[in-house]
């Protein structure tokens, strides 16, 4: 479970994130959704360890992530994978090589047995016969799952997605929707994802929190946002923008 | 101000890559791909390079010395004196600082914003290390050895150029070298190549690592490193001539 507790960040002058209190269950999607310039990208980099709020806590099972120590938020890390907008997997290294990259650091695995998790990770997210195709080489679908196979590669306890949907097709994205929600089912793993597609929210998402202006504006389960639409504004304008 | 700014977030920047070493094997595996990437990489240009300002500096020294008193082995003692102190490390390197630095700050700015360098953070590895250590000892590796390649291309340039242009024949060429050769010339010349190799390797990755933005921006990450790296190095050049000689 990740606990936020009173988490704030500023730039400069401007406070991008106010007073951020949420929790965030194991095994069921989590979902950080709101306009761009809301805050939801810079909470995610904070939750991640990107950037350090300046104020309040960030709680992985108990352990405070923002006052550790190196060492123990390092610890931490290695529980926890993302996916990015842009997948950021290194474009000198084959899709197999992409995913072996977290256990060949950490895991004390042998090469034969790295490649076998390498290869159960890449089957999991319904990849083969690419290991040997570089980044480039596939397509933007295939990118995002090849960046889920390496933030699962680890047995990840933490999974954070940032956009995961953006420059996909409909019936990719909704492949991608499904695929995290059944990993985070199987696994168990607390995931966060962050986004603006509604049909991701209405798709998968058991527990929303919207972001309006760097603060949670509502919070609550997908089956209680057209109730909550009503007497909320911003969330109203943000749903109806979206064509829903 | 910016000056101060940029020299402090510089050594914070070298302090935080030797700050927690990663798994030895990886970065003996990424050290010497960096080293085949700098020292194989850049040995074309090196070679030419050096073989051509060894033969420019020869004819060049032969067209001043117009005394009939100054022997013409006095041309060998020139052109290998100069390569060795100064031609083959400080050339060499301004050349290097082209190649080799603008293609480190092109590869890390470009790891910096298309988000590998926080995919890297966020599985708990220090980047800084991961992405600079292998560069800088590839390059303090290998950069020295280059100029070592250079010292005898320079020299060999200047011995096929003499004999070509009738200036003076090789034995008396040699000659000249030889009798004022001093060790510790040699040694000015691997302490300047060390120190230039650190400042190439270290400045670029450095100026790749704080890119932000895009593509525009990555190219004046390049350009800026080897701008830098460059007046480094003559800077530098300077301070070692003066501290050794």
């Amino acid at each position: 479970m990740i606990e936020l507790i009173g988490v704030n960040k500023r730039f400069g002058d401007k406070l991008v994130l106010n007073n951020i209190n949420s929790k965030f269950e194991p095994g069921i999607p989590n979902l950080i959704i709101g306009a761009s310039g809301g805050g939801k990208s810079v909470l995610l980099k904070c939750m991640v360890g990107l950037f350090k709020p300046e104020e309040g806590e960030i709680h992985y099972n108990g352990r405070d992530f923002v006052h550790l120590p190196y060492e123990q938020v390092r610890d931490i890390r290695r529980e926890i994978g993302m996916l990015f907008q842009g997948t950021a997997l290194f474009d000198s290294l084959t899709v197999e090589e992409n995913v072996e990259f977290p256990l060949r650091m950490f895991s004390p695995l042998s090469p034969a047995e790295r490649k076998d998790r390498v290869n159960f990770c890449l089957e999991r997210v319904n990849l083969e016969n690419a290991n040997s195709k570089f980044p480039a080489e596939i397509s933007g679908g295939m990118k995002k799952r090849v960046g889920i196979a390496r933030a699962i590669a680890l047995n990840t306890k933490y999974l954070f997605c940032d956009e995961p949907n953006s420059g996909l097709d409909p019936i990719t994205s909704r492949l991608i929707d499904e695929l995290l929600h059944d990993i985070t089912k199987e696994f168990n793993i607390t995931t966060v994802i962050n986004s603006h597609d509604m049909k991701t929210v209405y798709d998968i998402g058991e527990h929303i929190v919207f972001m309006y202006k760097g603060s949670v504006h509502w919070e609550g389960h997908r089956h209680e946002l057209d109730e909550a639409r009503h007497t909320n504004k911003a969330l109203d304008d943000f749903i109806r923008a979206s064509q829903f | 101000m910016n000056l101060f700014y940029e020299l402090g977030r510089y050594l914070l920047f070298i302090r935080s890559m030797f700050f927690k070493p990663e798994r030895a094997r990886v970065f003996v595996e990424r050290t010497i791909h960096e080293m085949n990437n700098i020292g194989v990489g850049s040995l074309g240009i090196v070679t030419v390079i050096s073989f051509f300002v060894g033969a420019v500096t020869t004819v060049q020294t032969a067209y001043q010395l117009v005394s009939p008193l100054i022997p013409l082995k006095i041309i060998g003692t020139i052109v290998s004196d100069s390569s060795l102190l100064e031609l083959a490390p400080t050339i060499t390197c301004l050349v290097l600082a082209g190649k080799v630095g603008a293609n480190i700050a092109s590869e890390v700015g470009n790891m910096r914003v298309t988000e590998q360098i926080d995919a890297l953070e966020v599985m708990g590895i220090n980047s800084a290390g991961f992405l600079g250590v292998p560069k800088i000892l590839g390059g303090l590796i290998m950069i020295p050895c280059l100029i070592i390649i250079a010292n005898f291309l320079m020299i060999s340039g200047g011995i096929i150029a003499a004999k070509m242009t009738g200036i003076l024949p090789p034995n008396e060429f040699v000659q000249g070298a030889r009798e004022s050769f001093k060790f510790f010339t040699l040694n000015v010349s691997m302490v300047k190549s060390v120190v230039f190799a650190f400042l190439i390797t270290s400045v670029s990755t450095y100026e790749g690592y704080f890119t932000s933005g895009g593509a525009l921006e990555v190219g004046e990450a390049g350009t800026r490193a080897v701008t830098r790296a460059c007046v480094l190095i003559l800077f530098f050049d300077f301070v070692i001539a003066k501290l050794m000689l």
